[in-house]
């Protein structure tokens, strides 16, 4: 993985410096809130409902073992014990005190850690394939490519105050594990006349108006993809809407002046900067490639493993998927206890995550946007202990994209902008299927607690909305969405429900899916292809 | 009731607007009927708490309840870790949220 | 030049300039009204103003000032760029809600003077200047980005 020289060192250095200044001045009333939140904001720290909320980036999701015990140290030392891990990749704390932020950032500084541009109308965190570098379907390891965009993007002197967030995905594969085609700007790695190359995408979001991307570039190669970005960005800049922040996202500019119109202004000003000196030399994406060739595997490593444990069996069938070298395999540890809180770590958990990826997994570890945290190379000889010591911590769940894996915001328990709680309708989720989810197969749930959808439940194959109803909690269900890339956004069903109705109309769904369901189909499969009245009628009667 | 409450500036905590200063316990708030616009434009201009801003509670036996559950979670806590809220140790503080 | 000269603009406002050269004495126009007349050296943009409508007159302008309305309206750091890129040497200014903390980043897309509605700190501007060694990417400024360095 990317390891910090100098100069990128020196660059999060000073930054904490910055951010320090800055928060004496609005401690001592130099700066008033107004002045304050953007710069706040860009430092990943929140305002919410109990306290400050600070969101740590985990570049493309990527961290090794000494990272995460800072994540462990962070959540222990200045918050409560925990952490919770997003839909971009990120973690975030939920109790920190503003004077307390800066010695939280110099301290993540030391394991080349930071808050950077994790909120803000600025350019975000860089999100990938968790499944990256281990994979065998991916054309190459995408997180090059994310490295270089976030040098690009950090501190970027003419994109720091976009009309809006800017959210970019890269993936390398046919198969999309990072919802890339939901993203403003997608990027998917691909090899034309044995040249790789990317095809570029633009215009996806979830949110109050769920779009998809569409594709702008059919292909660009690595030294021009920075003045190609910028070109992006600049159109976006110049002519995003600024008068209402619910239709500021580059999704609703290209949905007004149209695709083609977005593709002409961008080819325009890519042709005015591509010679100017904007993109780094190729050089430089093969000095970050070289540092993600991978490790050094076991080529010995057998390739069996002893499945008489039932519990064990049930473990390796569902959390561990094939590894493009033999004798390896790619866990996936479920943050989603049933009953849990989706994506929520204690402290504990997190060193026990860092210990098993030092001891087995080539210190290397990543965060999902599903909220859960894969071990990408671990050898099948081990998989056994792993699986004991993540049982032993409750972190042995088997339910990779059953219906208990459920993503969801933290909604009304801790977000300022939230309508309703997400939380308890994930525990009792949960709790009503856990005995059916492995009969009822692949069906990735989604919640969010409003409008903004955190949740990504436009994109789930049943998807839920809290919404405020006359000062009440109220939720709606939406059925057939997916982030991959089948890509479709959920339709809503009809009238939304209370906690337990909604739980209630979800048991009608799944139950008349499975009366209806054909061969091997999975639930939006059955959804897609019979539409959406079976489902109606078995939830309104 | 009407009830002026906001966010710590340096700690972030929730805080409540007793009549004389801030507390982080909502049974302490007062009341601030009319006088509400006045006392959140001197205390922003304090800075020591952000954002603070008025909103609807009842008189009750156990003191203000807000009438907004949005509120009631921020004068209590989150609802799913009771044992990170102001009454770990009461059985009764999550039937006042919800 | 690291710190900024303190001037007088010709309205009376205070100027953050880091030129040495005379404060241009021309009052600014609208673009309208410049795209209008033949003689103006001096040109405002509004957050709005399409920057590149200025290119084929580049030559005989002075001093563009460019309006940022609120701090948090990013256009004019493009419309600054955009300007530099196409060779212009004059004053390029940032005029209205322009604070401390966005100095930095506005140095970087090509602004060399400063007019902002509020007064800010030298002290703090000095210190937000001299914080980041080198930048990531190149802008418009003679900052060398840090790709290159590695590089050469």
């Amino acid at each position: 993985m990317y390891v910090y020289d100098e100069y990128d060192q020196s660059i999060v250095d000073a930054r904490v410096e910055e951010f320090r200044d800055q928060v004496e001045r609005r401690l001592s009333g130099a700066m008033t809130e107004d002045q304050f939140k953007p710069l706040r904001l860009m430092n990943g720290l929140y305002l919410q409902l109990h306290a400050y909320m600070l969101r740590v980036a985990v570049p493309y999701g990527t961290l090794d073992s000494r990272q995460m015990r800072m994540l462990g140290h962070i959540a222990r030392r200045y918050d409560r014990g925990y952490g919770h891990f997003t839909t971009r990749q990120n973690i975030q704390y939920n109790w920190i005190k503003l004077a307390d932020a800066p010695d939280i950032l110099s301290e993540l500084a030391t394991v080349q850690m930071h808050a950077i541009q994790t909120s803000g109308n600025c350019i975000r965190n860089i999100s990938s394939d968790q499944f990256a570098g281990a994979a065998a379907d991916e054309v190459a390891d995408p997180r090059p490519w994310a490295e270089l965009i976030r040098q690009w993007s950090t501190f970027h002197p003419e994109f720091t105050y976009l009309p809006r967030k800017f959210k970019i995905a890269v993936i390398a594969a046919e198969e999309d594990r990072a919802a890339m085609r939901l993203h403003d700007i997608g990027i998917q790695l691909l090899e034309r006349d044995g040249v790789l190359g990317a095809k570029i995408f633009v215009g996806g979001g979830m949110g109050r108006t769920p779009m998809i991307a569409h594709e702008v570039k059919d292909f660009i190669t690595a030294d021009h993809l920075m003045s190609y970005l910028e070109a992006c960005l600049r159109v976006y800049n110049r002519y995003g809407r600024r008068d209402n922040i619910y239709k500021a996202r580059i999704k609703i500019l290209l949905h007004e002046i149209g695709v083609e119109a977005y593709r002409e202004q961008v080819e325009a000003e890519f042709a005015a900067i591509r010679d100017l000196g904007i993109d780094p030399p190729v050089a430089e994406l093969a000095r970050i490639t070289a540092m993600f060739e991978g490790p050094d595997f076991d080529k010995d490593a057998p390739d069996t493993v002893d499945r008489s444990d039932p519990d064990y069996a049930v473990w390796l069938d569902q959390n561990v998927a094939a590894h493009k070298q033999p004798g390896h395999a790619i866990v996936t540890i479920s943050l989603k206890p049933i009953g849990g809180i989706p994506g929520d770590a204690s402290a504990d958990q997190i060193e026990l995550m860092a210990d098993l990826a030092e001891r087995y997994g080539h210190d290397e570890l990543r965060v999902t946007h599903a909220q859960n945290i894969v071990l990408p190379h671990v050898r099948k000889a081990d998989l056994y202990a792993i699986w004991t010591a993540l049982r032993d911590a409750g972190l042995a769940e088997a339910n990779l994209d059953l219906i208990s894996d459920i993503i969801a915001c933290p909604g009304l328990d801790y977000c300022s902008l939230a309508n309703a709680r997400s939380i308890p309708l994930a525990q009792k989720i949960g709790e009503r299927f856990a005995g059916r989810q492995r009969e009822l197969g692949e069906l990735k749930l989604k919640i969010s607690g409003c409008i903004n959808a955190c949740g990504h439940h436009h994109a789930g194959h049943i998807g839920i909305l809290g919404v405020d109803k006359k000062g009440t909690e109220n939720y709606q269900l939406l059925l057939g969405g997916s982030g991959a890339e089948d890509v479709s956004l959920g339709k809503i069903t009809g009238p939304g429900f209370d906690e337990d109705g909604v739980v209630d109309a979800i048991e009608r769904v799944t139950d008349r899916y499975l009366s209806l369901r054909e061969a091997d189909e999975r639930f939006l499969d059955t959804y897609r292809r019979v539409g959406m009245q079976p489902f109606k009628e078995a939830i309104y009667g | 009731m009407k009830l002026l409450t906001g966010n710590d500036l340096a700690t972030g905590d929730v805080v409540w607007w007793t009549g004389r200063e801030w507390s982080r316990h909502i049974e302490d708030a007062v009341d601030v009927g009319a006088q509400g616009e006045a006392i959140l434009r001197a205390e922003e201009g304090a800075r020591r708490v952000n954002v603070p801003y008025l909103i609807d509670a009842e008189a009750t036996e156990q003191g203000p309840r807000p009438a907004h559950i949005k509120d009631r979670i921020r004068a209590l806590g989150p609802t799913v870790r009771p044992d990170l809220t102001l009454k770990p140790a009461d059985a009764d503080a999550g039937a006042w949220v919800i | 030049m690291v710190d900024p000269i303190t001037a007088n603009g010709n309205a009376g406002e205070t100027l953050l300039r880091f030129r040495d050269d005379v404060v241009h004495d021309e009052p600014a126009v609208t673009l309208d009204a410049f795209l209008g007349q033949t003689n103006a050296t001096a040109v405002r943009l509004e957050a709005g103003d399409d920057a590149r409508a200025l290119l084929p007159h580049l030559g005989q302008i002075a001093l563009v000032e460019i309006s940022f309305p609120t701090f948090r309206d990013g256009r004019g750091y493009s419309a600054a760029r955009i300007l530099r890129e196409a060779g212009f040497e004059g004053e390029l200014r940032a005029a209205g809600d322009v604070l401390v903390d966005q100095i930095p980043h506005m140095r970087r897309c090509g602004f060399d003077s400063f007019a902002p509605e509020k007064p800010v700190d030298a002290a703090t501007l000095t210190k937000l200047l001299a914080l980041y060694p080198q930048p990531y990417q190149k802008a418009a400024d003679a900052r060398v980005p840090v790709w290159k360095l590695r590089h050469g």
